[in-house]
């Protein structure tokens, strides 16, 4: 144990010396829930805090990767250091899966400081936000002035992952009646910037008008972000989306043609506007607050649900209690009192007197 | 508390270097990889060698795949595996190498660390298996 430990403190110290392969092995740490990652991620949590981190997502074929290798290249124009962290669905069928992301790197080839670092979703799409907001920690603490989080924007875990950016752009290609359906789906309001992509295709104009449309409706109509809720409630309670009610951040529109360089820097110019504006309103230091709270709650969640699932399988496992329920010699109640009762009273364990 | 569940994948970058633009061979070799359950990095047509170093060291994979048909293999691979070991990236992965390699370069490419080379007709389960029995893990 010991050992594991004095590893981890070099492994920090080495990335905080800016050594790229610790870096490299730290979210390998985090990717792998490899013994010890926790106190990594702690020791790295007070290095934190001087990146800006923005999160790009849309649907498959919007143009993400291209966009974020544009970015990448004008930010190292500028002198600017940046990480990215490509987030890639896995094949659901043997666990193993193909990330193709980098291919699109194309600008920024060879140069060490563009950190690129893809990931699988591994099966478990819950735990992939915390090891995005993990790794996003072990690239702000290397010192990493720009952290590019990119993912595909399909559902509710994608728009978690997502919520690990201060500013979140949402891309939509054009004349896609359907994406705007999605969009409709949850991503329109984790939306801090929308990008409309490709915008020298036919029915650009048509779809920044209807952008331009639901925005209108969202800010004049009865706040539809606020009532949100579901089986996560834990976890989403103290979570408002960016945008939301008492916020004056009006949602912009920004084109751009990512494959020819076009809109790029517009792009970032509104970028860095909402990043002044998070630091202005004091709406960043909101946000971060409500970041940290759903995450202490995300892992208590998890760890209570993994605690209690080792309790279980030391009861005879889940099918052995359904048993005596259906025997009527327990009940659901009596069940989750008992496997319960560890943890509520750790000092007098359940088989106690 | 034994809430931190390891969950390992062998992470393996298949990359195309040089010049040849046939990457037929490095797509069926991703897709065998990934049904084995690998986590395949592909990284395209035209890699340089630093682009592969880059992608080695940042993505921390266990296996660097190297496709190559051009017959430039004795200039760009021992150039990556310099590049790897500068990262200190080399002692933790493995260096496979597939596509037309004569058999009298074989030994160069072994002796400049190369650690396998497969060439056209072995079976995609011998790749696989050489590279589950091989990987370098750190324990």
């Amino acid at each position: 144990m010991s050992n594991e430990m004095s590893e981890i403190e070099e492994l920090v110290s080495e990335l905080l010396d800016g050594k790229h392969r610790a870096l490299a092995k730290a979210i390998t740490y985090i990717e792998n829930n490899r013994p010890g990652y926790r106190k990594l991620v702690s020791e790295l949590h007070q290095h934190t805090g001087n990146a800006d981190v923005i999160g790009i997502t849309g649907s498959p074929g919007a143009g993400k990767s291209t966009l974020v290798d544009k970015m990448a290249n004008v930010y190292r124009d500028r002198g600017e250091t940046v990480g990215v962290i490509a987030i890639d669905p896995s094949s659901p069928f043997s666990g193993g899966a193909v990330l193709g992301d980098r291919i699109r790197m194309a600008s920024t080839v060879g140069d060490m400081d563009v950190f690129f670092r893809s990931m699988s979703a591994r099966g478990t799409l819950g735990g992939l936000s915390t090891a995005t907001t993990d790794a996003v920690k072990a690239l702000d603490a290397f010192g990493k002035d720009k952290i590019i989080v990119e993912t595909v924007g399909a559902g509710q875990n994608e728009v978690d992952i997502v919520k690990t950016a201060d500013t979140v752009a949402v891309l939509v290609p054009p004349a896609s009646g359907d994406d705007i359906q999605m969009l409709k789906a949850g991503i329109l309001e984790i939306a801090d910037i929308f990008v409309v992509n490709k915008a020298d295709l036919d029915g650009a104009d048509m779809t920044v008008k209807e952008l331009r449309e639901m925005i209108h409706m969202r800010n004049s109509g009865p706040s539809p972000a606020s009532g949100h809720h579901g089986a996560d409630a834990l976890v989403d309670t103290e979570v408002d989306f960016p945008g939301d009610t008492d916020s004056d951040w009006e949602t912009p529109i920004v084109e751009t043609v990512a494959k020819k360089g076009e809109g790029i820097d517009e792009f970032l110019e509104t970028i860095q506007q909402h990043v002044d504006w998070l630091a202005e309103s004091g709406e960043g230091t909101r946000q971060a607050r409500q970041r940290y709270a759903a995450e202490i709650q995300r892992l208590i969640r998890e760890d209570v649900a993994k605690l209690v699932e080792r309790d279980l399988k030391a009861a005879g496992g889940l099918d052995a209690k359904v048993e005596e329920v259906m025997a009527k010699e327990s009940d659901p109640y009596t069940v989750t009192d008992e496997l319960l009762a560890a943890i509520r009273n750790p000092a007098q364990p359940a088989n106690t007197e | 508390m034994s809430v931190e569940d390891q969950q390992m994948k062998i992470r393996c970058l298949v990359a195309k270097v040089g010049l040849d633009g046939h990457d037929r061979g490095a797509h069926v070799i991703a897709r065998a990889f990934r049904d084995a359950g690998f986590e395949v990095i592909y990284s395209g047509l035209h890699n340089a060698p630093e682009e592969i170093v880059q992608a080695t060291v940042q993505e921390d994979v266990d296996v660097l795949g190297i496709s190559i048909l051009s017959g430039a293999h004795n200039e760009l691979v021992p150039d990556i595996i310099e590049g790897i070991k500068e990262y200190d990236a080399y002692e933790d992965t493995l260096i496979v190498v597939g596509g037309i390699i004569p058999e009298e370069d074989e030994e160069f490419l072994y002796e400049n660390g190369v650690d396998g080379i497969f060439g056209p007709g072995t079976p995609l389960e011998e790749t696989i298996t050489f590279i589950e029995e091989n990987v370098k893990r750190d324990e």
